[in-house]
């Protein structure tokens, strides 16, 4: 495939001529644009639909399909204003480009869950827009007025003699139209697949087998790449047997790169025989006594130190003077890893004058930058192509598989496809942050909380990924929940201590609140206990200016049959939290195995506010994969490290929730009708809470750190 | 040179015996539905059926499929029950695994036709999904083993 421009690629996208609309969110608003407006235009649009001589209406989708649904909720937007048939709509997977950025952001790229939020309007007035064109050329046509013509599901037509015409007939004209600015959205009762449960475009592929994602790249001519890795931080290698692994039949170029050694090979098997007989030597590891345990006391003994102030309200060391009632914990958290289905790989096409990557990224922004770094070529000379990505949740963000591929390409002089195995991707992940939280909190005689004085240790991800992020020091992601704190307390008192471990951490699916929700939800748990309080009671009574928060617990828990006695042997645990704009309460129905320490969740009753929704089948897939990977951490997931490297290898000893282990899930909407949040990450956070609260309704024992196995389980209900 | 029966077609592969089934279907003939996942068996991307068993095509030498018949994701088709109830019941997101999961279910219903829910969680606690479409996976299959009892 050759090098595409802005202009090309939408040509290639477009079957014949048709109508274009690009949309460009910019700091006057949103300006609305034809094909020739578009390619003159001193800013770049952010969006693009095209719909074709062949009734096709194809949606540039600049946001990349990891599973949460975008390549058919962000079509469903612009399809809906637009009055397209669905069954003629499609998505391209926007290249790389300046055009295609995130309008909020200004990068390309796709987390946070702010897909659907950063790209809503600029989709609703496109679609918007053509659909008024499309009405203007019909009217003309037929001679009428528009006030007489009527768009519906692909077709124009005149509202007193039924006659109509397809989009398909009238794009020719349409494009000849000024794209209007202003076009009138439709009324909430207008719309047709936006709120209703729309099949997703790419599930036939995918039950098929058929979807495309990196790892199912080919390009002519390429070689297979894989790497040696150091099995310690900051170790190099010392010595390697070059000729040896040269001598493997199939094996093209052994080379040295910044993360090891690479063999690119005629096939994946040949590869892995010449890494296997590279028969390295490793020296000068960062830390040699790096092991779970040395994280664990470093991650202690640094709540010692004095924190950076990331939020402050009254005087909590005060208020805690003269409460009625302290109470004190500490949580430990470990490093998780992504575990993406899809190992880490990339395809890479150097030449002279342009590179191709093909890669399973969430970041296409920065898979340009790094290429045309590793290249010397212009941005504009690396050409992007988004696959299908066999699971994100932030692992994706990052560069190291797009360097290796790229430079192994350059050096090679040809096109390369790397494919991590599962160990390299396990240990050479950038982890969800081990985390270690000390909090103390007062009660008056009331048994309301009167003081909060929260202190988190944790390693800092934006000050690697992001730095100018880093405001006096803070890391948002760490004290994620805390400056926007809801529980109503007039004394609080938040404090970020930073701590630098060679391990690398970077974003995990709901990042920050993956931790903070269960610290915060866990000890307000602690606290309705000591007040002796209903724990639904106590946190309602704690969330009066909060109706949202209030209305997601309260409908968890009548969903769950709160306050009802519940099955035998079996407790109820809730839980919320508020994240990436969503508020979701979790009622967990857990009971515990007191021979083995082994838990049982059976129920999850679950209760989301995300504002308005695009698609509700979505959101309740959302929420189970979000429950269910919540699921995982809380009672499974943990990294283990030993000996100045990462001990745990595989699935054999880094377990994930498999079929046997998941609970029922019930799913509620509650339809707000606020402002859009996300969805992809807040399902997440209250999971492992509303288990620990429930396990602790259920035995009297209370679980401060994660994962809770069965032997940490036993172990607590011994004491 | 190694003779494979794969989805009813005879196929050469000029490959060492103890090269992985996986790589062989997936990078040598480019049926790329079947997927990479681990590399030890524990994942259940990479399910095939071999003589209609599921099995782990990364676990298999290429030479131990030689002469018996071989089907992938590819070999099912639209039309399949399996498939069919996959697409119904929405169960795949990022959709990596989901060609293991269906190839699971695919052997379990060709032999059970209609199993208990427990055995269907026991059979496929060999598949790992992260993205947690557990709760469709389970849906489909009753879903299929239903449709596949109607005359």
């Amino acid at each position: 495939m050759k090098n595409l421009t802005r202009r090309e690629f939408l040509k290639t996208s477009l079957a014949g001529a048709g109508l274009t609309i690009a949309a460009a969110v910019t700091p006057g608003g949103i300006r609305l644009l034809s094909l020739a407006e578009a390619e003159q235009a001193s800013f770049h649009p952010n969006a693009y639909l095209l719909i074709g001589a062949d009734e096709s209406v194809t949606v540039i989708v600049n946001k990349s399909e990891m599973g949460q649904g975008v390549y058919t909720s962000l079509p469903m937007i612009i399809a809906d204003e637009l009055e397209a048939d669905w069954k003629q709509v499609r998505i391209a997977p926007a290249p790389a480009g300046a055009e295609y950025k995130d309008p909020v952001w200004g990068m390309q790229s796709t987390g946070g869950s702010t897909s659907i939020r950063h790209m809503h309007d600029a989709l609703r007035k496109a679609g918007a827009a053509a659909r008024e064109m499309l009405v203007i050329a019909a009217a003309r046509n037929m001679q009428i007025s528009t006030k007489d013509c009527l768009a519906s599901n692909g077709t124009v037509r005149n509202v007193k003699t039924g006659k109509g015409l397809s989009y398909g007939k009238l794009v020719a004209e349409a494009a000849k139209l000024e794209v209007p600015q202003n076009p009138q959205l439709k009324k909430p009762n207008q719309l047709r697949y936006i709120g209703k449960d729309m099949a997703r475009l790419d599930v036939p592929d995918k039950s098929m087998g058929k979807a495309n994602f990196g790892i199912d790249t080919f390009v002519p001519n390429m070689l297979y790449a894989t790497v040696s890795r150091p099995p310690q931080y900051g170790a190099t290698a010392a010595s390697f047997d070059k000729a040896a692994a040269e001598k493997v039949p199939g094996v093209r170029l052994v080379t040295e790169i910044s993360r090891g050694i690479a063999i690119c090979a005629d096939s994946i098997d040949a590869a892995w025989k010449g890494k296997a007989a590279l028969n390295i030597a490793w020296q000068n590891p960062a830390m040699a006594a790096l092991s779970t345990a040395t994280i664990e006391g470093d991650l202690v003994a640094k709540a010692n130190d004095t924190g950076i102030v990331a939020a402050s309200k009254g005087d909590a060391t005060a208020a805690l003077g003269t409460a009625a009632k302290k109470i004190q914990s500490f949580y430990l958290l470990p490093y998780l890893s992504h575990a993406t289905m899809e190992p880490m790989n990339c395809t890479a096409s150097v030449a002279a004058d342009k590179c191709e990557v093909w890669a399973p990224t969430q970041n296409q922004g920065g898979v340009q930058t790094t290429a045309a770094k590793i290249t010397g070529l212009t941005p504009e000379q690396v050409f992007v192509h988004t696959t299908f990505l066999g699971g994100g949740f932030g692992r994706r963000f990052e560069q190291d598989f797009v360097e290796e591929a790229v430079s192994l390409s350059k050096a090679a002089g040809r096109p390369v496809k790397l494919i991590w195995t599962r160990e390299e991707d396990l240990q050479h992940d950038y982890y969800r942050p081990a985390n270690y939280t000390r909090i103390e909190a007062g009660l008056d005689a009331k048994g309301r909380i009167v003081a909060w004085n929260h202190k988190i240790v944790c390693p800092s991800i934006f000050a690697r990924v992001f730095p100018g992020t880093m405001k006096n020091g803070i890391d948002n992601a760490a004290v994620e929940g805390l400056p926007d704190f809801e529980y109503d307390v007039p004394n609080f008192r938040a404090e970020y201590v930073r701590i630098d471990l060679p391990v690398p951490v970077g974003f995990w699916r709901s990042v920050g609140a993956s931790h903070n929700g269960f610290i915060i939800e866990s000890f307000v748990d602690e606290l309705a206990a000591a007040a002796g309080k209903d724990p639904l009671e106590f946190r309602l009574a704690h969330l009066k200016d909060h109706p949202r928060a209030r209305r997601v617990l309260e409908t968890a828990a009548k969903k769950a049959g709160w306050g009802k006695p519940p099955k035998l042997g079996q407790a109820m645990g809730i839980a919320y939290h508020l994240s990436f704009d969503s508020y979701v309460a979790h009622v967990a129905e857990a009971s515990v195995d007191k021979a083995t320490g082994r838990i049982t969740v059976h129920r999850i009753s679950t209760a989301v506010d995300c504002g308005s929704v695009i698609n509700p089948d979505t959101v309740k897939a959302q929420m189970e994969s979000g429950i269910i990977m919540g699921l995982s951490a809380a009672l499974k997931e943990k990294m283990e490290f030993a000996k100045g490297g990462v001990k745990s290898q595989n699935f054999g000893d880094y377990e994930l929730l498999r079929m046997e282990e998941i609970p029922e899930i019930d799913v509620d909407i509650v339809a707000s009708g606020d402002k859009l949040g996300g969805i992809g990450e807040p399902g997440v956070p209250p999971t492992a809470p509303a288990v620990a609260n429930a396990v602790f309704k259920a035995t009297g024992v209370r679980l401060w750190n994660l994962p809770m196995t069965p032997e940490t389980v036993k172990a607590a209900m011994a004491k | 040179m190694i003779s494979l029966d794969i989805n009813g077609k005879a196929y050469q592969v000029d490959v060492g015996p103890d090269v992985p089934l996986l790589w062989v279907i997936r990078e040598h003939l480019k049926l790329t539905g079947t997927k990479f996942g681990c590399g030890i068996g524990a994942c259940g991307s990479c399910t095939v059926h071999l003589d209609g068993k599921a099995v782990r095509s990364c676990q298999t030498p290429v030479s131990s499929a030689a002469g018996r018949k071989i089907t992938t994701i590819e070999g099912l088709g639209e039309t399949h029950p399996v498939v069919k109830a996959w697409i119904k019941e929405q169960v795949p997101q990022c959709g990596y695994c989901q060609s293991g999961q269906i190839m699971e279910a695919a052997a379990l219903l060709a032999s059970d036709p209609n199993p208990p829910e427990s055995k269907i969680k026991s059979t496929m606690n060999g598949n790992i999904c992260r993205c947690g479409t557990y709760p469709r996976i389970l849906k489909a299959i009753k879903t299929a083993a239903k449709e596949g009892k109607r005359p």
